[in-house]
This record gives C-alpha cells, structure tokens and sequence, in this order.
C-alpha cells in the first residue's frame, strides 16, 4: 500500500478510500473490518445511514416559536427554543409552533407576498364577495378589516381543533357580519368603527376560547369600508350636500360681517359728528354772548354816542361800496327820479326812500 | 452464507413487528378492523399500540373539532327577500365505531350534513323575516350622525326595526333541529353560526335604488336647509343694517335738537335781559347785516333825511 504515489494515481482511488474507512472503523470499533467488498459497500451504507439518524435527532428551534414533541404520537412535552435532540426514526415527532410572532389575517382584500396560506382568502374572487355585507337598517355596506392574533397554547392549537386558522377565518367572518348587523350604515361608514372594532375584538375572542383553539386575538382593525359601488355616487352627493350646505351658511355669515361692523362704526362716527356740533354750538354761542355782553356793558354807560358810532362806521364801510347811489333832498318830491337803467349790471331796486 | 440467513430472519422479523405496532395520534382515534370488519372498542389513548400483524388493520379517525362550511345558497325569507346564506359549523366524531359504520369516511360525512344542515337552514330562514336573521341584539340604539337634523332623527332613515328574536335564536334553532339528527352517525354537532348572509344578486337593484333614494333625500335636505340658514343671515342683515342705521339718525337729530335748544338759550339769555339788551341786540345785528346785504353792484337810492346825510342839507339839520 504505497499511499503517497498512489494518491495521485486515479487508477488507485478506490483503494485509499477503503483505507480511510478501514481506520475509521478500527478507531470506532476497535476490530479490524472483515475483508471483501460487498461487506464493505454494507458497511459504506451503515456509516451512512447512521449519518442520517445522527441528522435526524437533532432539530433547532427559532427564538420566536416553541415545538411540541410527541413519542409513538403521544404528547409528550414542550420544548423551549434552541438546539434539542430527539429520538430519531419517527419514535418522536416535533412540530414547530411560532408562540410569540403576531400573526394576522386579512379580509376584503390581500397583500402581496404573504407566506401564511390562511392570511387571506383562498382564490381570487373571495375577496369581494368576503367584503359584502347587510347592515342593521337592511343597507349593504362593503368592509375589509385585518385581525391580528398569537398562538397562545400550542397543545390546544395543535390537537384540540383540526384546522384552527381556517376556523378562525369563520368565526372572524361570522362575528364582523354579527355586529354590522346590529348597526345602521351611517354607523359602519363614519361614525361607530371604532365601537365595531371593540365589539367585534370581545367577541371573537369569547368564541376563540370557547372553541378552544389556543389562539388569542390580539386587535381587530378596520380598513376601507364603503357603499356598495352603484351606491357610492349617492353616498358622495350626501357629503357635498353637506359641504355646500356650510358653504352656503358661511357665504351669508361672511356678507353679514362685511356690512354690520361697518354699519356700527359708521353710527358711532356720525353721533360723535354730532356732538362735535353741538359742542360747536354751544360754545360759538356762548362767545358771541360774551362778547355781546362785554358790549352790552360799555353800551350802557353811554348807549346815544356808542350807537351813534357804531352807525356811522358800519354805513361808512357799507356805502363805499357802493357803486351806484343816488342821494335825493326829501324836500324836492316835484322832481322825478330818473333811474338810468343802461348802465351796466345795475338792477333796478325800487325802494322807497325816507 | 449463514450472514444472508441471518439478514433475512432479522428482516422478516423487523417487517412483522412493524405490522404489530402502530402509533395513535394525539388527535386521531383508531378502529381496528379485521378483514373489513371492526373488532373491539374504538382506542382513543395515544402512543405505542399493538395488533395482529397483517390480518387486522388500523383506521384512524380524525379525534378533534373538525368544520363543515357549507356552500352558500339561496333561499327566500319570510319577507320573500331572497338572500344568499352560507353557514358554517363545528362537529366532532364521538362515536367512531358508529361513525365507521354509517359513513366509513369524510366525504360522505361532508354530503350528510350538507345535507341536514341545509334542510335546517332553509327550514329556518323561510320561518323568519330578513331582519330576524341579521340582527343580535334587541334594544340596541344606533349612535346618531351629528350633522343630521331633528326631522331626519324622527323619520324612520337611520333607525333600527325593532326584532323579536334576534340572529342567535334563529342560529339555535337550526342547531337544535339538525344536531338531533346527525347524532346517528356517531356526529355530534357543536355548534352553528351564519357565516354570510348576502342580497341575492337578483334583489340587490332594488337595494341600491333604495339606498341611493334614502341618500339623496339627506343630500336635499341638507342643501334646503343651507339655503333656508342663509335667507335667515341675509334677513338679519338687513334688518340689522335698518335698525343700526335708524338708531344712528335718531340719536343724531337728539343731539342736534339738544345743541339747538342749549345755543337758542344761550343767546335768548343774554339777548333778553333787559330793554337795552334787547335794542342793542337788534341795533348791531342788523349793523351787521348791512355789509353781508348791500354788495358793491347794488343801487342805493338815499334821502338827505337820513342821519348820516342829514349834514348835507345844513350845518344844524332840524
């Protein structure tokens, strides 16, 4: 057995392979192995196989999931996560169960790229006949909703219930038609979702218990909910109606503001106009009274002379002005006036004279 | 050649003990049957059992909460609405020896109680009016949108039709007629709950039509009443704008009448004191006068009788 050349040489493969196993077997076993080849092709198989039941026993677990492992089927315990080993040969059997991920379900609709087969409806068309719904006041309402939920037993999700996701499709159904059912359409659209969501969180957890399927429903949301499309146009007008209709109001509110301040302001402007008038008056009043009065005062200690010439100052402003004045001896009344009219813009003032 | 003997007895015998052991499942239950017929009681332990080798056979039942989920179908109501029901129910083997029995496998299971359960259902909804089947509970009083008015809130748009009896009874009472006649089968049924109730397609314009009327009927309402709030701000203002205006003229005229008054007295006062204030009042008022009256274009014809050319007639004029 020249190992070293024979390496190299092709011819020699099968013989060094031999060899090796034979050393693995006498480190093992302690005995040299029987000689022959159809005892060493058994053997290759052996060492193989026990490979393979080696592989078998050990199994890991992911930090989110625990497993349940049953002997000969029988329940036998709950494994923690990490690296374990079981009996190989189908004597124990472990079934991975994710305990702590938070899984959900759609209704109504899906998203892409989803890996749990129950997280939305099976087949294309399930979607919107999932949606489809009777309402309270016998109206149809469209709604998609998502429940989240965890495994919370894994015994019981396993062995108590033969399908407990699908079950829990029905009963998420069931429940969401149970309580849109009890409400009016205004209610499923705007106004009570949030009611809804909590009613229908109650009570399918109430039912997930009672059917004992190791699940606890964690939160039900609400997505799109609308009127069935032929309706929606209508549902729509409702809300420009209401637009409109603040509109409208706000218009009339905004013409009222624009005038009635102004209005206001321009009372209060014209009264203080007003007063300032009579403040005016009065005081105007009051000075040509004093100043009258001052007179009055001088008047009195000599009233002939003071009115004398106060008269003859007033004509002596007065009369030269005058352009025009014709002065006639009161003792002649033989004599007949002659106004001459031609003169330019001289109007002829007929008064009768002393 | 005594090895060849040797692995073949061992081989033999590994077959033969695997035909004499078999494993019973957590959720399964076992009937033994031996040549098609079943012996003994059925074994719902789980782990290692044993039987005869190759003349007896195990046939495993299904031991946990199975579901039916019946195709929907349409069926009319009492209100000859006719809505599109699907159900769905829970059952569980209880009896696997009389199970094996009658129906031998799920499929036939499955058809019995399509069968059962759809008599019931349709027994039922025929019984009842469509507003028993949808709604639970009784005296439940909608939340009310806000922005609808008072008359909205009295009509019937909105509110609930009262019921009798209410989604649970009637799911009851088709649970109690139909677990009564599956129980032969070694069935028990758990229970049953709709799991979709639908307008069937040829009902649902008449639906819609109705639903779009109730809508537009709100959607009018609310601009009438726009309009009618308007009418009611733009009266406002105007006669707002009247009465602010009148109130401005009224208190305007007060205080001009007042001022009025006040300089009248004023003057009066001063003016009327006594004689000499009263003929000295009218001697330079009408002084006054003169310069404003008599303008440089008037013609003036004047008398040597007056004081002022008195003088021109002589030095001491009588």
């Amino acid at each position: 057995m020249n190992s070293q050349q024979d390496k190299w040489n092709p011819k020699n493969q099968s013989s060094s392979g031999a060899d090796e196993l034979k050393k693995m077997w006498v480190s093992l076993f302690g005995t040299q192995p029987p000689e022959g080849s159809p005892k060493r092709f058994i053997f290759i198989i052996l060492f193989v196989l026990l490979g393979i039941i080696a592989w078998s026993s050990v199994y890991t677990i992911p930090s989110d999931s625990v497993a349940v492992v049953q002997r000969f089927g029988k329940y036998l315990k709950e494994v923690p996560p990490g690296l374990h080993v079981k009996l190989p040969l189908g004597i124990d059997s472990a079934v991975i169960v994710p305990v702590k991920r938070q899984l959900k379900q759609e209704f109504g609709f899906q998203t892409a790229g989803a890996t749990d087969p129950f997280q939305s409806a099976p087949g294309k068309h399930n979607g919107v006949q999932e949606t489809q719904m009777v309402t309270g006041d016998l109206n149809a309402a469209l709604v998609e909703w998502v429940v989240q939920y965890r495994i919370e037993s894994p015994s019981k999700f396993l062995f108590e219930v033969r399908s407990p996701r699908q079950t829990l499709r029905y009963v998420s159904e069931s429940v969401m038609r149970e309580v849109v059912g009890d409400r009016t359409v205004d209610e499923v659209i705007t106004i009570g979702r949030q009611e809804i969501e909590s009613e229908a969180l109650i009570k399918m957890q109430t039912l997930s218990t009672k059917y004992a399927m190791g699940i606890s429903i964690d939160q039900v949301q609400l997505k799109n909910i609308n009127p069935p499309r032929p309706v929606q146009e209508s549902f729509n007008e409702v809300n420009q109606a209401q637009q409109e209709k603040e509109k409208l109001i706000n218009e009339a509110r905004r013409e009222y503001n624009k005038v009635i301040p102004l209005a206001e302001g321009e009372k209060d402007q014209r009264i203080r106009e007003a007063d300032g008038y009579r403040l005016k008056r009065i005081n105007e009043a009051e000075g040509d009274v004093a100043r009258f009065n001052s007179l009055l005062t001088e008047y009195s200690k000599a009233p002939e002379v003071t009115r004398r010439r106060i008269y003859i100052e007033t004509m002596e402003q007065v009369l030269s002005n005058v352009q025009s004045k014709v002065i006639i001896d009161s003792a002649s009344n033989n004599l007949l006036p002659l106004l001459n009219l031609d003169s330019s813009s001289i109007k002829a003032k007929s008064g009768e004279s002393k | 050649m005594k090895l060849i003997v040797i692995s073949v007895l061992t081989i033999l015998l590994l077959v033969t003990a695997k035909q004499a052991l078999y494993t019973v499942d957590e959720v399964e239950q076992v009937i033994i049957t031996q040549f098609g017929k079943p012996v003994g009681a059925s074994v719902t332990e789980a782990g290692l059992h044993v039987k005869m080798p190759f003349i007896q056979e195990v046939n495993a039942i299904d031991k946990r909460i199975l579901e039916w989920d019946g195709a929907p179908s349409d069926m009319p109501t009492k209100d000859k609405l006719y809505i599109s029901v699907d159900l769905f129910a829970r059952w569980r083997i209880t009896d696997p020896l009389q199970y094996f029995l009658r129906l031998r496998d799920e499929r036939s299971a499955q058809s019995r109680l399509d069968d059962i359960l759809g008599s019931e259902t349709r027994n039922a909804v025929a019984k009842h009016e469509l507003i028993e089947i949808i709604r639970t509970t009784k005296d439940r009083v909608p939340m009310r949108d806000a922005l609808l008015s008072e008359t909205e809130r009295d009509s019937d748009m909105g509110n609930l039709v009262p019921i009798k009896k209410g989604r649970q009874l009637v799911e009851e009472e088709i649970f109690t007629a139909a677990s009564e006649k599956v129980q032969v089968f070694g069935i028990e049924l758990l229970d049953i709950r709709f799991k979709r109730i639908n307008y069937n397609e040829s009902v649902r314009p008449k639906i819609y039509d109705r639903m779009i009327s109730e809508r537009r009927q709100i959607a009018e309402r609310f601009l009438s009443e726009g309009n009618g709030e308007a009418a009611r701000i733009r009266g406002n203002r105007v006669r707002d704008l009247n009465k602010i205006q009148s109130e401005a003229y009224r208190e305007v005229e007060e205080i001009r009448g007042l001022a009025d008054a006040k300089a009248t007295e004023i003057y009066a006062q001063a003016y009327n004191k006594n004689q000499q204030s009263i003929d000295l009042y009218e001697f330079t008022r009408t002084m006054q006068a003169y310069p404003a009256i008599i303008s440089n274009n008037s013609t003036l014809v004047l008398s040597t009788d007056s004081d002022l050319f008195k003088f021109l007639n002589g030095i001491d004029p009588q």
